[in-house]
């Protein structure tokens, strides 16, 4: 192919693909189903966006399913302890592609004010992809509704040619870490 | 009025050990040996039917136990019980038998102290799991644990 | 017509409702053995949250737990604060003056309306009814929790108490608010027990479950609403009459068939009596100082303090040891939900699988604090 047709070609991909990606990304983030996952004092603050003053439901994200099986988005609202960081992750793991995950408040960020203690993780991004941090202890119901219009702008912003979950070569489940005897060890590794 | 079931006991167990010390809530030191006698006869004969608090504390020299007693029916005010256990092999007499709401308490004490209570029905670690190492109350555990990878790959 | 017993060989199963689950408040987990439907045995599994809170007690100085004191029951955190406030006063020979303990009190009846409205939404929720109860339970808390951020500067982590009174003083909206919001509680409880209180379903699933007799409340330790349910008159508000709880004419309302539907009565009632407590606060608060002032470096004298209080959900009791420096040598919290939690299986045996969460929650845990 010469040049000016191969160009020709890459745009008529390309507009096709975009009309697709707008219907896609369209349907997607106009119903992000959550999943009822509340750890501690952060879990509160996301049922009041529930609730009839900060409704969520307008944002089509009234659903919000119990099992990860029908979940669309994990948002880990609370400390996430080390007793607790396996059942998170396998929970992610669990849960079906296309799937994002929000970390609100500042222990699921990075520990918040039980940093470093001998059993408090230091942010669930030790394990799991985060795709958008909402800051606060706790975040107001109307910051976590800011996190939200961020994320559909990243829903809208992705496309399907390169979207991960249909790329054999991109590898989606993360490994469970295992409770030893002093902390968390990931499988495959020894202690340090 | 600790003072007066102080006396009291004292006249019904004249070959035990209790001392009374002094300080914003008076209390009655007894020995572990003795425990679980002076402990039936407050809570039959005198009436303390009601266990608030099991804490363990971490003495430089010692371990301490501490109970805080109250009673239904008469007045306010805590009876306090403090034993002692050694720091070397600490154990006390267990109390669930008398009142069954010390059960978690005495596990939680246990499992953050390392004390252990002997005759308790089901001793195991209630609040951190199976298998892990150490006692994290004790004052020579430090704050961050031993050892951790979250910690090493996020700082 | 005839039985025939034959010999079958029957096992039990087990069942595990894991700390993910939408009806056990939190992460708690519960290993249940069952034979057919009827459970056998319970054991709960608690530490999901445990944060480690003592220890960080120890490492702070006494100003700096404040704060963490709110992160314990995470819904009622201005009685959390009382608690650990009034223990350091006890320790220290603090006075507060009379403003600041009238300012207390309010904070404090507030936040018991709030806790007990929240209960009963989620007890409802469990049942079944998925949402409604709690909705309108959210919108109280939502008026309420607007005072707070009046007062406090936040709405949930108030860390508002501080040695020796509050940190602020009440700003001038403040008092006309509070009086709309009184004038318009006993209205919303009315509608609350309008919806709720008659209702056969309501009736059915709670009437006969989880019967928990006097003498076995006592003596595993239960304090609170489960304790007055099963008609044992224990208030620590009348019993020990700290702060001026002397001051203020309520009664304690009791339970006479001892099982959740009590339980569900005895937190309307003191809603209704916090009602009270309310309207004779405002009545009687008078002008004056709200705080003391302190050395800047705070270093209570030696000894130990046990002091309780009574807070929405029990008895909330802070026990103190300090060596005569700035951060206390043990800090311990005797949480209610957690002590409470150990009559569960007692309550749970002989009933089916549906019961086990009605009775989980008529007790109303939260895991913040039974965790710590």
């Amino acid at each position: 192919m010469t040049e000016e047709e191969h160009i020709a070609e890459q745009i008529r991909r390309n507009v096709i693909i975009t009309t697709i990606d707008k219907i896609y990304n369209w349907g997607r983030r106009s119903s992000v189903w959550p999943m009822g996952f509340g750890l501690a004092c952060c879990a509160f603050e996301m049922i009041c966006a529930a609730a009839s003053r900060f409704d969520f439901a307008r944002f089509g994200m009234e659903m919000m399913r119990p099992t990860p099986r029908q979940a669309d988005l994990l948002i880990v609202s609370g400390t996430v302890t080390k007793k607790m960081a396996p059942q998170v992750v396998r929970l992610y793991d669990q849960m079906p592609e296309p799937k994002y995950v929000l970390a609100m408040g500042a222990c699921a960020i990075s520990g918040g004010p039980f940093k470093d203690t001998y059993n408090a993780v230091n942010g669930i991004d030790t394990y799991l992809p985060v795709d958008v941090y909402v800051p606060g202890c706790p975040p107001r119901p109307e910051a976590l509704l800011e996190g939200f219009i961020k994320l559909h702008q990243m829903i809208e912003g992705q496309t399907i040619l390169t979207s991960p979950w249909y790329r054999k070569e991109v590898e989606r489940e993360m490994p469970v870490p295992i409770l030893g005897p002093r902390g968390l060890v990931l499988p495959g590794e020894g202690h340090e | 009025m600790s003072r007066e079931v102080y006396e009291r006991l004292v006249e019904e167990f004249p070959e035990t050990s209790l001392e009374y010390l002094e300080g914003k809530d008076p209390a009655i030191s007894v020995k572990a040996d003795d425990l679980f006698e002076v402990a039936r006869h407050l809570k039959e004969k005198q009436g303390y039917d009601y266990l608030s608090a099991v804490t363990g504390v971490d003495y430089p020299d010692r371990f301490e136990v501490i109970y805080h007693l109250y009673s239904m029916k008469e007045g306010p005010g805590p009876l306090i019980l403090k034993v002692s256990a050694s720091k070397e092999q600490p154990e006390v007499p267990s109390l669930v038998s008398l009142w069954p709401g010390a059960n978690f308490q005495e596990r939680e004490v246990y499992d953050l102290m390392g004390i252990r209570f002997a005759g308790h029905p089901d001793l195991k670690r209630i609040l951190l799991w199976e298998g892990y190492e150490g006692h994290p109350l004790r004052k020579d555990f430090p704050i961050e644990g031993y050892q951790t990878i979250g910690q090493e790959e996020s700082s | 017509m005839q039985t025939v017993e034959t010999r079958l060989r029957t096992e039990t199963i087990t069942l595990n409702m894991g700390p993910q689950h939408p009806s056990t408040h939190g992460v708690f987990r519960m290993i249940i053995t069952l034979d057919g439907e009827t459970i056998v045995d319970l054991e709960p599994v608690m530490g999901y949250l445990h944060r480690c809170q003592e220890k960080i007690g120890e490492r702070n100085t006494y100003l700096q737990n404040i704060p963490y004191t709110d992160r314990l029951d995470y819904i009622c955190s201005m009685s959390n604060n009382l608690a650990y406030v009034m223990a350091v006063e006890k320790l220290a020979q603090i006075e507060v003056p009379e403003r600041a303990e009238y300012i207390r009190i309010i904070m404090v009846e507030l936040t018991r309306i709030v806790n007990h409205a929240v209960a009963i939404g989620a007890l409802l929720n469990d049942l079944g009814c998925f949402f409604t109860p709690m909705l309108y339970a959210l919108e109280e808390r939502e008026r309420i929790l607007d005072l707070f951020e009046m007062a406090s500067g936040s709405r949930m982590m108030c860390n508002y108490m501080r040695f020796g009174g509050v940190r602020y003083d009440l700003p001038p909206g403040f008092m006309p608010e509070l009086k709309s919001v009184v004038a318009a509680l006993p209205d919303f409880i009315d509608e609350f027990e309008r919806l709720l209180t008659d209702n056969e379903i309501v009736r059915i699933r709670c009437q006969g479950v989880g019967i928990l007799p006097p003498d076995v409340a006592v003596g595993y330790s239960c304090t609170g609403p489960l304790l007055r349910a099963s008609g044992v008159d224990y208030d620590i508000r009348k019993v020990d009459s700290y702060s001026i709880y002397d001051r203020f004419d309520f009664d304690v309302p009791l339970g006479t068939n001892y099982d959740v539907y009590d339980r569900y009565l005895v937190r309307i009632g003191e809603m209704r009596q916090s009602v009270r407590i309310l309207e004779q606060a405002i009545e009687q608060i008078p002008e004056g100082e709200v705080s003391v002032k302190l050395p800047r470096v705070f270093k209570p004298p030696e000894g130990d303090v046990y002091h309780r209080i009574e807070s929405p959900k029990g008895e909330l009791g802070f026990y103190l040891v300090s060596d005569g420096s700035t951060n206390p040598y043990r800090y311990k919290i005797r949480s209610p939900t957690f002590i409470n939690l150990i009559v569960l299986p007692e309550l749970c045996k002989g009933h089916k699988v549906a019961d086990v969460v009605a009775i989980l929650g008529s007790i109303d845990i939260v895991l913040g604090e039974v965790d710590r």
